[in-house]
């Protein structure tokens, strides 16, 4: 082993941490989201992704609002409640070269969004989508949301008699093909999590436990601190390996999965689970069902396809963005126009 | 009655071949060089109700719906007693012998045709006969009215294209229909003459025009959920991108998605008109309605958006496959808060295609959503256009700063009205440098793009949006005037009421002598020559296929208030395409005796 160095002050393309840095949160001291945006800026920071090739797109909410407080050199589109995809879809048809994130909340999401959440997942758009989920409107100040779990309370004693809705066991069987939830807490985790979906070249959807520690950390909250530091449940050690990296450690392929991704990173999933393996739909959807039967928070990457096609891929479209064709190749010359006319004679 | 001047109207069941019989007849008599046009009456439904098409001829060239129908193909027995109970004294009926119709009145000219013998030999299957008795009307009308068989023939192998099997077919029912009506005793006046007014001319439906006209102005981002009468609009542009806008590799250079719904249809466009595509989709009122709180962040984050919106009967669902302009007032001010949309108004097939690429331009130009307002008479009905002409004008993209001009500028303010007409500079994501990025939000914001809540900084923006969108009114379309401006009654339209309005000016001053300049606008907000034109006339009819009299509540506010007492309002909202008759009619009450 090298002995061990200062950490470096730059990344690969010579851009520091602070070139990453947004602008200064308005959140809540405390609150998940905050934790979030920091693991994304080192995500992108440690990957060498430039943040002027970066799109942020959120929804409405206290979620929604974090893409201002990470990487003010990218620019970021805070749409419509709920919304956020169709802004996102629109913004990748225009350019696919943008490494495009999208933030969003769990009432953004799971209430007014699910609509475009679902269309999002089944087409498979190359963004990643995270979802910053506290069980409650925070904005609005308290009320339930569709991701809080069945008998859990609010700080009124208000008891939420509906199911929950899994939004990772709905991605996964909506075709996404990078699905994983991981907890705001879980600094190791999420960050892993975080670098193999950037590179994952599909619709990479997590689901962070982000708790909200002014309306949902009290006893009788599943969203709480104490809650998911008691019910946490990993599915794997997680392992991000760049493609720039050559992994030192060998792997027993009995206990370790590795997925090669789209630029050749690797992600390694150390199995905790016996049986476990993320490539198979089924048993990821049953996995995560069974969990929320047991009021467990299973976290881990549940589904990964690292091969399949992505829908700016599936369209054919020539190289690079559409949105800045010259005029000589999206305006057919005037024979063109001839021929169209003289065929409606 | 002269020649060539005449309506006729087949009435059938939806799904039973009409449509192609019925194209058939209108080109034929396009062929022959006479002015024409046709109207689709459907019933929102895939087979079995009621379905008229009415065809107009005219030598003089007017090309509205005529309101009283010459010639009767009565083919539905569903409809043919209302049908023939309609029609003026003298009018013709061609109907299938078995629906009796002759005992209904006795001041009609009827002849009973029995289509079922005509097509026995033909076909031997019920269902090909009843397509095949529809493709014999057409050869039975040919005759009565003097319509060149040659030109039929042409006209069956066009829509028939290579479909060798029913065009044969279609050939030998419409030879069979003539050959039928050759034992018919003429009691009639109706007849078609040749003439050359023609020449050069195509057919057209304004969909397809506006269709045309996005392609050729550099269209890249389309998308679009279903919704009648808009469909045809994006899966002809799907047709035509595909002939015409993919490279020599194959590969495309636009993208085309079918959407969830109209919200996620128009969120994906406003997403891609920032990232700087030309951004399309087109609808309906009821896809308008979903589009609303869309809109108001386009207007108010200064995103370039087009929509074109074909109009159909509202409230509501409504009619969903008639006609109607009633979507101005929900267009013009779509969404909560103080916005003001610019809205275009195509008066033809040709103002269809240029029109789609003046939106574009306006769009990028001006930053902000723009509205094409067609309708399904403009945008469904075939009409007989000039040839479309190729744009003369360069793609306008607009105030779009690129890496080179911010290492000139060492920066930029999103929102500043820098150039005085408030219009910003704009970055696109992707442009590789450290300064372009903002943070585009559709809350309150200051120039530099960062969240404020400061009133101050909210009123000061919001008044720089209305000054940039008052600048607007002078880079529309004009209005284009007819009359020589001295006469006192001023009658204003717009969209697809053009035609009817050129009919009736002349048939208010062929029967009452009444004089009138005619203004047809072309663009909200409106140039300053609409309120001059009300300033210059004592009375001023404003028509629209709406109830409540949309355009003229938005003149409202442009007009002094001594104004005001001079609009008069033309209504007509029965989803029918507008004839000049109820026009002229109602015009001529309102002036009294």
């Amino acid at each position: 082993m090298a002995a061990p160095v200062a950490a470096p002050k730059t990344n690969r393309i010579g851009l520091a941490l602070v070139d990453y840095k947004g602008g200064k949160t308005t959140l809540c001291a405390g609150c998940g989201h905050n934790a979030i945006s920091e693991r994304i800026l080192e995500a992108y920071f440690d990957l060498g992704v430039s943040p002027d090739r970066v799109a942020k797109f959120s929804g409405i909410g206290c979620s929604s609002k974090s893409p201002a407080y990470f990487m003010s050199r990218s620019h970021s589109f805070n749409a419509l409640h709920g919304r956020m995809p169709s802004v996102a879809t629109g913004a990748l048809l225009a350019n696919k070269e943008l490494r495009a994130i999208g933030v969003s909340g769990d009432g953004d999401t799971a209430s007014i969004g699910v609509g475009q959440f679902v269309h999002l997942m089944r087409r498979n758009l190359p963004m990643v989508y995270v979802i910053e989920n506290n069980g409650v409107y925070g904005l609005t100040k308290g009320q339930f949301s569709a991701t809080a779990d069945p008998g859990s309370t609010l700080k009124t004693g208000a008891v939420n008699e509906l199911p929950a809705v899994d939004t990772c066991a709905l991605a996964v069987q909506l075709g996404a093909t990078f699905v994983g939830r991981s907890f705001s807490g879980d600094k190791k985790q999420l960050s892993a999590m975080l670098r193999a979906a950037i590179v994952h070249r599909g619709i990479a959807l997590i689901d962070v436990i982000s708790p909200c520690v002014t309306f949902n950390d009290h006893e009788g909250s599943t969203k709480s601190y104490s809650y998911l530091k008691e019910h946490d449940e990993p599915l794997q050690d997680l392992l991000f390996v760049p493609a720039y990296e050559d992994i030192t450690v060998e792997y027993d392929p009995g206990s370790t999965i590795d997925v090669t991704l789209h630029d050749g990173s690797r992600l390694r999933l150390k199995k905790l689970e016996e049986g476990y393996d993320p490539r198979d739909r089924a048993t990821a959807v049953a996995r995560l069902l069974k969990a929320a039967e047991e009021g467990a928070v299973l976290t881990g990457v549940f589904y990964l396809d690292a091969k399949a096609q992505d829908f700016l891929s599936a369209l054919g479209t020539v190289d690079g963005p559409l949105a800045t064709l010259p005029e000589s190749r999206v305006r057919p010359p005037p024979s063109a126009l001839e021929a169209v006319v003289d065929s409606l004679r | 009655m002269d020649a060539n001047d005449f309506s006729l109207q087949v009435a059938t069941a939806n799904g039973s071949g009409s449509q192609s019989s019925n194209t058939v007849l209108l080109r034929a008599l396009f062929q022959m060089g006479i002015p024409v046009s046709g109207k689709n009456l459907f019933p929102s439904n895939i087979a079995g109700l009621p379905t008229w098409y009415t065809i107009r001829v005219s030598k003089d060239g007017y090309v509205a719906r005529k309101k009283e129908v010459d010639l009767l193909v009565a083919m539905n027995p569903e409809t043919a007693r209302e049908d023939v109970a309609s029609l003026a004294p003298g009018a013709v009926v061609v109907f299938d012998a078995p629906l009796a119709l002759q005992s209904e009145r006795g001041d009609l000219i009827y002849y009973p045709v029995a289509f079922d013998k005509i097509v026995e030999p033909i076909g031997n299957d019920a269902k090909l006969r009843k397509l095949l008795k529809n493709m014999a009307y057409v050869g039975v009308v040919a005759r009565l009215l003097g319509i060149d068989m040659a030109e039929v023939e042409r006209a069956v192998a066009r829509v028939f294209g290579k479909k060798v099997k029913a065009l044969e077919l279609n050939l030998q029912a419409a030879r069979a229909g003539h050959e039928y009506a050759k034992g018919i005793e003429k009691r009639d006046r109706l007849a078609v003459e040749r003439m050359e007014a023609n020449r050069g001319k195509i057919i057209v439906d304004g969909n397809t025009a506006a269709a045309l006209g996005a392609l050729f102005a550099g269209v890249t981002v389309v998308t679009w959920y279903p919704i009648t009468p808009s469909s045809s609009l994006v899966e002809t542009l799907i047709h035509y991108l595909q002939k015409l806008r993919r490279e020599p590799d194959g590969k495309a250079t636009y993208a085309v998605v079918q959407a969830e719904d109209e919200l996620a249809a128009v969120g994906m466009v406003l997403g891609a008109g920032w990232a700087g595509a030309r951004a399309m989709t087109s609808t309906s009122g009821p896809g308008i309605s979903l589009m609303a709180e869309f809109a108001g962040l386009g207007y108010y984050a200064e995103v370039p958006a087009v929509i074109f919106d074909v109009q159909r009967v509202g409230p509501s669902t409504g009619l969903p496959t008639r006609t109607a302009q009633g979507d101005v007032i929900s267009t013009a001010f779509l969404s909560h808060g103080d916005t003001a949309h610019p809205l275009l108004f195509p008066g033809s097939v040709e103002e269809c295609f240029a029109m789609a690429g003046d939106a574009f331009d306006l769009a990028e130009r001006f930053q902000t959503p723009v509205f094409v307002l067609s309708d399904l008479d403009l945008g469904m009905n075939n009409w007989m256009a000039e040839p479309f002409r190729y744009p003369e004008r360069p793609l306008d993209r607009g105030k779009v700063l690129g890496a080179e001009d911010l290492e000139r500028l060492g920066g930029f303010a999103r929102y500043r009205d820098s150039d005085g007409d408030g219009i910003g500079w704009r970055t696109l994501p992707g442009t590789g440098h450290p300064k372009a990025g903002y943070f585009t939000r559709g809350t309150g914001h200051d120039e530099n793009a960062l969240y404020s809540e400061k009133g101050d900084v909210f009123e000061s923006n919001l008044a720089r949006i209305h000054r940039k969108i008052g600048g607007m009114r002078a880079a529309l379309p004009a209005p284009e005037v007819q009359g020589d401006g001295k006469a006192r009654v001023g009658i204003i339209a717009y969209g697809s009421s053009d035609p009817a309005l050129r009919e009736s000016r002349d048939q208010l001053r062929r029967e009452r002598g009444l004089a009138t300049d005619y203004l047809r606008v072309r663009g909200w907000p409106f140039a300053r020559a609409v309120a001059d034109f009300v300033a210059a006339h004592d009375r001023v009819y404003v028509v629209e296929q709406n109830r409540d009299g949309q355009l003229a509540a938005l003149l409202k506010l442009d007009l002094e208030p001594s104004l005001l007492t001079r609009l008069r309002a033309v209504a007509h909202i029965t989803g029918l395409p507008l004839d000049a008759r109820s026009v002229t009619d109602e015009i001529l009450a309102q002036e009294g005796p």
